[in-house]
């Protein structure tokens, strides 16, 4: 590849410099500055008011654990799924490999009302899940069911890749040393897919602690039991709280720069060991 | 695919399969099927009526103007930012490409939010604009803001990448040929580039269209105004008019399931260009 300098004899430079840098600019560092500046400069009182009220952190604790519970599924079952897509030749694979990118098209709107339709009391799954006393939607559960259909997209397109990549000698090693099929998915496999499915579960879980569209519907909002925390932020603006509503975002906003920077870092580190291993 | 000799025994395999379709079949499809049965819920004739109602037209107005700007200038930013970090080094270059990734990682509501604590009534700049008449939060221009910044990577992220892996050398080539800097953007770069530049458009476009929690925030819901399709939606739903709700909702999936199906086409299409100039550079080395 060749490396060019500035002085290179391709013209733009400057304008696609400057052009890129004015529109980044506006576009997202003064704004994003904006909420750092609004989050930052208020007295600390008011900020931990704001941040550590019991309501916040009541909605605090629902987000990240619905999201934590959300992601535990989707990297058992996206597991599964990843491996199936890549290993198996069934009838409909295709299809169910389509399927897999429908969170990520359907505006998050449209799945909320769905998943709501669906689970509320006498929906599609809502009255199988009556009887035994399961309250899906309107409850945390229902939480955990929009944010468990938006992140599966995450693990399961991690995770793929990975399996396409891991090395067919190893599994071959495996079974020449008589290890059962079960030991060698167990002890060999499920080892090196490890540092994709945690890149996935993270990412997932990051992008479940901001989800709106698809959760206020389920959720049913009710403050203290299943108001979660970018809900807050919209009441806070609706209460005209400026203040309040950039505390609350600017703390989201720092814990998923800090999630996806360790997904980076991680998969920096074991792209890194891996290239030293071999 | 392949025939792996060291593969799972049969009951493991169908276990497989069926936990992935039961589980995809309940947690994806069902959700897809149960938009377009409700929304016929009541019949054919309701579900015209309320998609054609004034003020899911005037939402789906709204919804093609604020893409149509949004493309436009995510594409213009695309283009001059891909142009930028593939075609020239300079300091700074790998910082700026985490930068442009940046909106990724901020959570819908939160990139409506930075927008009301600068043009807000109590904002930045809200309180000296509004006294010049210029409203931006509850209007257009912060509807088209937020999506702006929702889709903001979504170009840039396809060009950047794939200009980076052709280099420079055939644009070098046509400048010393004596061509000027749009010819060669026109004739040499454009074409290069032209499926990976639909394709961003296509994903950002469905992005742009179906954006909630951003324009949510800064939008206001006044109806016939700063309503967009999604927005309308939840205002329907509000109302406990689940039918022309999911009617409406229905245009916002159908657009969810074109975009699927031309995303896997353009990425055949593209695989597909991609092949025989994977060929060449094999034969190329091994003549070397």
């Amino acid at each position: 590849m060749i490396r060019l300098r500035q002085h290179s004899v391709i013209p733009g430079f400057g304008l696609t410099l400057g052009y890129t840098l004015s529109y980044l600019s506006l576009i997202v560092l003064i704004p994003l500055s904006a909420l750092a500046v609004k989050g930052a400069a208020q007295p600390w009182s008011q900020f931990s008011e704001a941040v550590f009220d019991p309501r916040t952190l009541a909605a605090w604790r629902l987000t990240f654990g619905t999201a934590f519970i959300a992601s535990l599924i989707n990297a058992f079952f996206g597991l599964i799924v990843a491996w199936t897509l890549v290993r198996y030749e069934f009838p409909g694979r295709r299809i169910l490999d389509a399927l897999i990118d429908v969170p990520f098209a359907l505006p998050t709107a449209v799945s909320g009302i769905a998943l709501t339709a669906i689970y509320s009391e006498n929906g599609w799954m809502g009255r199988w899940l009556q009887p035994l006393g399961i309250k899906a939607a309107f409850s945390p559960l229902g939480i955990v069911i929009a944010l468990t259909f938006i992140g599966l997209p995450f693990i399961v397109r991690t995770v793929q890749p990975a399996v396409e990549d891991l090395d067919p000698a190893i599994e071959e090693a495996a079974s020449l040393l008589g290890a059962s099929r079960l030991t060698a998915l167990r002890r060999v496999i499920l080892p090196a897919l490890q540092p994709a499915l945690i890149a996935g579960f993270v990412t997932a879980f990051a992008r479940s602690l901001g989800e709106y569209g698809s959760v206020i519907f389920i959720s049913g909002n009710m403050p203290m039991k299943t108001e979660i925390a970018s809900l807050l932020i919209v009441t806070k603006l609706e209460q005209f709280d400026y203040a309040g509503a950039a505390a609350i975002g600017l703390l989201m906003l720092i814990s998923s720069f800090v999630l996806l920077f360790l997904v980076n870092v991680g998969q920096w580190w074991s792209t890194r060991h891996m290239r030293r291993a071999t | 695919m392949s025939h792996h000799r060291h593969t799972e025994p049969i009951w493991m395999r169908t276990l497989f399969i069926g936990a992935s379709v039961v589980f995809v079949g309940l947690l994806i499809l069902l959700p897809v099927i149960s938009v377009f049965t409700e929304a016929f819920r009541k019949g054919f004739g309701f579900y015209l009526t309320s998609i054609s109602d004034p003020l899911a037209m005037s939402a789906l107005r709204l919804t093609l103007i604020a893409a149509a700007i949004t493309l436009a200038a995510n594409l213009v930013f695309g283009l001059a930012a891909s142009w930028l970090i593939a075609k020239f080094s300079f300091p700074g270059r790998n910082l700026l490409l985490s930068l442009i990734d940046l909106p990724f990682a901020v959570s819908p509501v939160i990139s409506g939010l930075v927008f009301v604590l600068l043009f807000g009534a109590q904002g930045w700049f809200g309180g000296p604009l509004y006294n010049h008449g210029i409203q931006i939060i509850f209007a257009t221009p912060g509807v088209v803001l937020a999506t702006i910044f929702v889709t903001f990577p979504f170009i840039a992220r396809e060009l950047i990448p794939l200009m980076q892996e052709q280099g420079a050398d055939e644009e070098e080539a046509a400048v010393l040929l004596g061509a000027n800097g749009w010819q060669t953007f026109r004739r040499v770069t454009l074409p290069n580039i032209r499926w990976a530049l639909v394709y961003g458009v296509v994903l950002a476009n469905a992005r742009a269209m179906g954006e909630f929690g951003a324009v949510s925030v800064v939008s206001g819901h006044i109806r016939g105004r700063t309503n967009t399709l999604p927005l309308h939606v939840e205002i329907l739903y509000n109302e406990y008019n689940f039918s022309a709700a999911f009617a409406v909702a229905s245009l916002l999936a159908l657009l969810a399931l074109v975009t699927l199906v031309a995303k896997a086409a353009l990425e055949w299409r593209i695989r597909a260009e991609q092949r025989p100039a994977g060929m060449d550079q094999g034969a190329m080395e091994e003549v070397a």
